[in-house]
C-alpha cells in the first residue's frame, strides 16, 4: 500500500504534528504548520490525529493510489479532483487503485493537508515523521517529496465516506487577517510610540514566508529605546545576546521587517523579539499567502488562554460529529 | 545580574539571568535550566538553556502560566546556591583556517559585508587591534571555549571563550545575513564563535571549516551512533590549527569510520577559574593532552 508521487507539486512535505524535546539542540518541534486543518484531515479517515499526512504550499501534487483506499483534504481552498472529476474538499473520499488525485488552481488559502487512511509509515526520526529539510530528518529520505517517489501507507480502519465537515467549522483566517500575540519578551527594547505603531500599522506577509517563518513588511521602521548595547550582545540596536526564541515569536531584525518564527523555527538568535503569537492563532499563518494584509492584535494572556480553548472546543465538536 | 521573567505567548516562559553574556550568567541559566528539570513540574515539553537565559515550553491546558512562572521563580534560589562546577568533556575541534571555501562563499556575499574590500578575517583582526591575520587566528585557537549554547539549527554550538573580558574577541555579524553558508563553518559574531552544524543561511564572519562532522542524522559518523548531535552546554572545545593536507586526511578518516576526536573528561570550577583563569586553562590542556 503507497502513493506514487507522479507530480510533487510545489513544496510538499511529509507532516504529523512534530517531535517535541529537542528544541535544546536546534532541532525544531516542525509538523503541520496549520495543525487544526491536518487533525481534521485524519479524523475524516478514521486516523489517529498524530497520522502523518501531506502538506503541500500553494500547489497541489499529483498522486496515484495502488490500492483502494480513503482521502480528505483539508486546509486551503483549492479544486480537489479524482481522475479528473471535482471532489469535495474537508470530506472523507473513497478511491480506487490506480486512481489518480490532482487539484486544481488555488482559491483561497496557503496550504492544503492530505490525509490518507491508515497515514504514511515512512520511518520515524527523534519520534515524528515531520519532515526537517535543513536537518535531513524525517519526511522522505529527510527531504521533500519529489516526482518517481513511492511513499508507505499503513492499513486504515473504517471510514464513514462521505462525512464532510461544515463550512462554518473550517477555521480559517479573515482577510485581512489578525494574529493576536501576547507582548512580553523584549518588548521593553520600543519606545512606547513605537510599540503603539507596530499594533496600529498594517503589514503585508511578504514573499519570503516559508515553514520557518513568516517575514512582513509595509509597517513603519521601529524605533528602540536608547541604551549602550550588552557585552556580547552585537551593536545594532535590534541585537541581543543570542538567546533561546519562542514558537510564534516576532522579531524584527534592524527594526525594520518583523518575522514570526513557526513550526521549523531556528530555535534562537542575537535578534530582539518584541512577544509571540497566542497559540491559537499560529494555525493561520500557515495560511496566509504572500501580499495578504494583516495586523498585530496585542491580547491579555486570560485572550489567549479563552481563545485556545475555544479552538479545542471547536475540534472536541467536529471529533464528536465525526465519530 | 538582574533575572528577568517574561512569557513568549501562552506556551513560552522566557528567563533572562542577564542582559550581558558573561561566565557568571551563563552557569546561573544552566542551574537554573536544570532545577526546572529536576523539579518534573508537569506540563512542561522542553527546557531550552541558552547563554545568559533560559526558555521553558509547556502546555497550558495542564497548567497555569502564572503557576508555572511562580513555581520557576522559587527555584532561581536554588540555583544561585548551586555549586558551580561541571562535570563535562573538552574535545579538540581541528581547525583549517582560511580554507577555499569559506573564502570562496564570503567573495560571493561580499556586498553584505562591513568591508567588501578584504576577508572577514583580515577585518576580525584589524577591528580587534591585531597587526596580522595570523596573531588574531593565534588568539582564537591559544585558549580554550566553552559551549554555552546548543541551537539556532541541528546541534550547532555557540562557543565562549575561555578568557578575561579584556581579551574576548568581538565581531560584528553581517550586515545582512547570507543565504549560505558552507556546512562546518567556523563562525563569530559577537562575543560567541560557531561550528555551522549544516549548510544554509548565516550571519556570522567565517574563519574557517572542520573536517570533523558535529551532525548526523543517519548516525554513520562513529562517534555520532549514539546520538546524532555531538555537542552539549558545558562541553569545553580547543580549536586545532591545521593544514590542507591534515584536513583532507581528517575527511578521509571520517569517511572510513576511522576518525576517533581527541577528548578527554574533566572537572570545571567556576570560582577556580575566575582565580586563576592561564592555571585552570593549562589543567585543561593538560588533560586534553592526556588523551
Amino acid at each position: 500500500m503507497a502513493l506514487n508521487i507522479i507530480n510533487p507539486g510545489l513544496s510538499t512535505s511529509i507532516q504529523d504534528l512534530g517531535r517535541p524535546g529537542y528544541f535544546h539542540l536546534g532541532i525544531p518541534i516542525g509538523g503541520a504548520m496549520d495543525r487544526f486543518s491536518m487533525r481534521v484531515a485524519n479524523m475524516l479517515v478514521g486516523n489517529s490525529e498524530e497520522a502523518a499526512g501531506l502538506e503541500a504550499v500553494f500547489m497541489g501534487p499529483e498522486i496515484e493510489f495502488t490500492n483502494d483506499t480513503a482521502i480528505a483534504i483539508t486546509g486551503a481552498d483549492i479544486p480537489v479532483m479524482i481522475d479528473g472529476v471535482e471532489q469535495p474538499t474537508w470530506t472523507a473520499l473513497a478511491v480506487s487503485k490506480g486512481q489518480k488525485l490532482s487539484f486544481g488552481f488555488l482559491k483561497a488559502g496557503a496550504r492544503l493537508y492530505i490525509a490518507i487512511a491508515g497515514g504514511i509509515t515512512t520511518p520515524e526520526a527523534l519520534g515524528s515523521r515531520s519532515t526537517y529539510p535543513i536537518g535531513a530528518l524525517g519526511g522522505f529520505e529527510g527531504r521533500n517529496i519529489a516526482a518517481g517517489d513511492t511513499l508507505p501507507t499503513g492499513t486504515g480502519g473504517n471510514v464513514n465516506i462521505g462525512a464532510t465537515v461544515a463550512p462554518a467549522m473550517r477555521r480559517m483566517p479573515s482577510n485581512p487577517a489578525i494574529l493576536r500575540m501576547v507582548k512580553g519578551l523584549y518588548w521593553h527594547r520600543l519606545t512606547e510610540a513605537s510599540g503603539a505603531q507596530f499594533l496600529n500599522d498594517e503589514w503585508k506577509v511578504a514573499p519570503e514566508a516559508d515553514r520557518m517563518g513568516y517575514r512582513f513588511r509595509g509597517g513603519k521602521a521601529l524605533e528602540f529605546v536608547d541604551r549602550e548595547q550588552p557585552f556580547g550582545a552585537g551593536s545594532d540596536p535590534s541585537n541581543i545576546v543570542d538567546g533561546c526564541y519562542s514558537y510564534g515569536s516576532i522579531q524584527v531584525p534592524g527594526g525594520t521587517e518583523p518575522i514570526v518564527l513557526h513550526r521549523d523555527a531556528v530555535s534562537g538568535g542575537g535578534y530582539f523579539t518584541l512577544g509571540a503569537i497566542i497559540s491559537a492563532d499560529m494555525d493561520f499563518i500557515g495560511q496566509l499567502q504572500p501580499h495578504t494584509p494583516v495586523k498585530f492584535e496585542a491580547v491579555s494572556m486570560d485572550a489567549a488562554l479563552s481563545a485556545r480553548k475555544e479552538r479545542h472546543k471547536l475540534l472536541d465538536t467536529i471529533r464528536a460529529e465525526l465519530s | 545580574m538582574k533575572t528577568r521573567y517574561t512569557f513568549g505567548g501562552d506556551e513560552h516562559i522566557y528567563v533572562e539571568i542577564d542582559e550581558e553574556m558573561s561566565l557568571d550568567a551563563f552557569f546561573k541559566s544552566l542551574s537554573m535550566s536544570n532545577a526546572v528539570r529536576e523539579a518534573e513540574i508537569e506540563g512542561i515539553t522542553e527546557i531550552c538553556p541558552a547563554n545568559a537565559s533560559f526558555q521553558v515550553k509547556f502546555n497550558p491546558d495542564v497548567i497555569h502560566p502564572d503557576d508555572l512562572l511562580a513555581r520557576i521563580k522559587t527555584l532561581e534560589e536554588k540555583a544561585i546556591q548551586a555549586e558551580k562546577r561541571l562535570n563535562t568533556r573538552i574535545i579538540e575541534i581541528p581547525v583549517y583556517y582560511q580554507d577555499p571555501w569559506t573564502h570562496e562563499t564570503l567573495m560571493r556575499f561580499r556586498e553584505r559585508h562591513q568591508d567588501p574590500t578584504g576577508s572577514d578575517l583580515e577585518y576580525a583582526a584589524r577591528i580587534n587591534g591585531f597587526d596580522s591575520v595570523d596573531d588574531f587566528i593565534t588568539a582564537h585557537h591559544s585558549q580554550p571555549w566553552f559551549v554555552s549554547m546548543v541551537g539556532f539549527v541541528s546541534g550547532l554550538p555557540f562557543l565562549y571563550q575561555l578568557v578575561e573580558r579584556e581579551k574576548q574577541l568581538e565581531v560584528p555579524k553581517y550586515l545582512r545575513p547570507r543565504t549560505d553558508t558552507p556546512k562546518l563553518t567556523v563562525g563569530y559574531g559577537g562575543c560567541f564563535s560557531c561550528i555551522y552544524s549544516v549548510r544554509g543561511a548565516g550571519g556570522y564572519q567565517m574563519f574557517g571549516i572542520t573536517p570533523m562532522p558535529i551532525y548526523d542524522p543517519e548516525q554513520k559518523v562513529t562517534y555520532l551512533q549514539d546520538f546524532m548531535v555531538l555537542f552539549r552546554p558545558g562541553d569545553i572545545v580547543k580549536w586545532r590549527p591545521i593544514d590542507r593536507a591534515e584536513y583532507d586526511d581528517i575527511c578521509q578518516q571520517v569517511e572510513d569510520g576511522t576518525y576517533i576526536p581527541k577528548m578527554a573528561n574533566v572537572e570545571f570550577d567556576l570560582d577556580t577559574f575566575n582565580q586563576d583563569i592561564a592555571k585552570t586553562n593549562a589543567r585543561l590542556m593538560e588533560a586534553l593532552n592526556g588523551a
